[in-house]
């Protein structure tokens, strides 16, 4: 200690504030539930697919997690990862934010790639939520837009996890018309006689839910998300009323007839392959036997059960 | 560094313009229609849970031509505007505009779509019956319409509400129409989390003619003489029977596929981006 503070100290020693010794903990080591408030265990949420063991909270899931939840191990090769942003509005800050967020998330609010999924190969479309909530700007247009395209030309299914705040405000009309551009790649894909699956995740909203997110073939969607084209308070203050309990809640969208099924997180990877089989006549991947066993067998039954037809 | 900010002149201009694109006197598509469609009959009902009074549409003919016209009501006293929800539709109006649109297909109709409003109906009832469901389905089947479909807009096109009638061969807009992806009000509270600043978010957004037409997103500025739409109604009537009349004349001359085809390459087209040499890939 230098003389000056030994001073003060002596001399204010009684009225300093203590200051409490920190105790340092990792960031992340425990986290709160937001749906029950319970304190959990970084390692135990991450051990249930970051649902809540106490009350089955879906907490979202960052692009990787994603990945490496549904697709199998190493499978992944990104495709249009080249493709960057523009600003050609030259809207207000919107440049800078960009600037920003390249340098923190690496990829545009979507990535895209080929994997496979128990050996089944498709194409696959992840939006990030942390990108701009998410939105449908040029970048992700034109990557989703590329993907259905060449879907259709090698002829394999498409599954998209979607989350999105909607439109991007900063692209303008650019942006809106993004809705129509992607839909149109979902036409001539559909037109092919090709499998989209759309997995409705936490939040999907607006332009997008207003496109691609309700054009699926099968539309699934987690637990809990808001689905929804205008947002709560939007509506809130239109309507001067408050919403019923559940409104746009997976669970109430479902109820009114606009998704196939509420799938659990815990159960996506087998319910997406069991869909991927019933749709997919492929050949047996050579090299892995193990774990696609009971894809072989199936496959298997059905050309048994065609050429008794 | 920020964007250059823009200045006041610039964002009052195009603050004005929506103001003239909003104009409780500004001829509405029902008023328009009559104007440029003989023996317009309308058709009511999605045919599958009710007519929305909003989105109207039916059949007549343009100068001798039959075609079917889809358009949305927009009141002007109060009484008017509830009854239309201020030109917002129900998911029924673009359920009843697609059953239409197929209906000309069918029947080798041209489509002219009048759009002027400031977005889907968002409440409740309209969420139930799935309002985004429907605008899907609209992007998704227009987009292989066998019939040419010609777009104007005439006052407001708001956001998905206005694009769920837009995928079209032509899209066109009266000279002070506006488009756009979100309301300037609603961009400025949400960006900005201050909606008096809307004026400077009309600009930033480019929500006019001149900066859509620029963007290449729309294909013609219908003008509307320089007093404005609601001082001289007749003479952007004229201007745009014109134009309809020269963009079907055209269309008519291209074979059926052909103008589906480039109808998919219009909206494929729209969007920038820019690649990343470092990362580029085959």
């Amino acid at each position: 200690m230098r003389l000056p503070q030994l001073i003060q100290k002596l001399l204010l020693g009684k009225k300093k504030p203590q200051v409490p010794r920190e105790i340092t903990l990792p960031d992340n080591l425990f986290v709160q539930c937001p749906q029950c408030k319970a304190t959990l265990y970084r390692r135990r949420l991450s051990a249930h697919a970051d649902v809540c063991p106490e009350c089955g909270h879906h907490f979202v899931l960052s692009v990787a997690q994603w990945i490496a939840l549904l697709t199998d191990r190493k499978s992944w090769r990104p495709l249009f990862a080249d493709l960057r942003p523009v600003d050609p509005l030259s809207f207000p800050h919107y440049a800078d934010k960009l600037k920003l967020l390249m340098a923190n998330e690496k990829e545009e609010s979507v990535s895209t790639g080929h994997c496979r999924i128990q050996g089944i190969p498709l194409l696959v479309g992840v939006m990030n939520p942390n990108f701009l909530m998410g939105s449908l700007g040029g970048v992700a247009g034109e990557k989703l837009t590329r993907l259905f395209e060449l879907a259709t030309a090698e002829r394999k299914p498409v599954l998209l996890v979607v989350r999105s705040g909607g439109a991007r405000m900063q692209e303008g009309v650019l942006s809106l018309m993004q809705m129509a551009k992607v839909s149109a790649a979902i036409r001539r894909f559909s037109d092919a006689g090709l499998l989209y699956i759309a997995l409705l995740t936490h939040p999907t909203t607006g332009g997008v839910s207003a496109s691609f997110a309700m054009l699926g073939d099968i539309i699934l969607a987690e637990p809990g998300a808001l689905i929804g084209f205008a947002g709560p308070r939007v509506i809130e203050q239109t309507i001067r009323q408050k919403l019923p309990e559940g409104f746009q809640k997976s669970e109430f969208v479902l109820e009114k007839g606009f998704l196939d099924a509420i799938v659990p997180r815990h159960e996506l990877r087998s319910t997406l392959a069991h869909l991927l089989e019933l749709h997919t006549f492929h050949a047996p991947p050579e090299s892995s036997s193990k774990g696609t066993s009971s894809q072989v067998n199936f496959i298997h039954r059905v050309k048994k059960w065609l050429q008794r037809l | 560094m920020a964007a250059t900010p823009l200045n006041n002149t610039d964002s009052h201009r195009a603050w004005n313009r929506l103001q003239l694109a909003r104009h409780p006197e500004r001829p509405k598509p029902q008023d328009i229609l009559p104007q440029l469609v003989e023996g317009f009959l309308e058709m009511h009902g999605d045919r599958a849970y009710g007519d929305d009074a909003t989105i109207f549409g039916g059949v007549g003919a343009f100068q001798g031509l039959p075609v079917t016209s889809v358009a949305i009501r927009r009141g002007k006293d109060l009484q008017t505007n509830l009854q239309y929800r201020f030109g917002m539709p129900q998911p029924e109006g673009y359920r009843k505009a697609l059953r239409l649109v197929r209906q000309a297909e069918k029947f080798h109709r041209p489509v002219l779509f009048l759009i002027d409003t400031p977005g889907a109906y968002p409440g409740l009832d309209s969420e139930e019956r799935g309002i985004s469901s429907a605008i899907a389905e609209n992007l998704y089947e227009f987009i292989g319409i066998q019939t040419p479909m010609i777009a104007v807009v005439t006052g407001e096109g708001g956001s998905g509400g206005a694009l769920a009638l837009m995928v079209a061969d032509r899209i066109c807009m009266m000279e002070n129409a506006a488009l756009s992806v979100i309301s300037p009000e609603g961009c400025a509270s949400i960006l900005l989390k201050d909606s008096s600043q809307a004026p400077q978010a009309a600009a930033s957004l480019g929500i006019d003619s001149d900066a859509l037409f620029a963007l290449g997103i729309i294909d013609r500025i219908i003008p509307e003489g320089t007093e404005g739409f609601h001082v001289q109604p007749n003479l952007g009537i004229e201007a745009l029977r014109l134009a309809l009349r020269e963009e079907l004349e055209a269309l008519r001359g291209i074979p059926i596929l052909e103008i589906v085809e480039q109808r998919y390459q219009k909206f494929r087209k729209m969007g920038r981006w820019t690649t990343d040499p470092q990362k580029s890939q085959p």
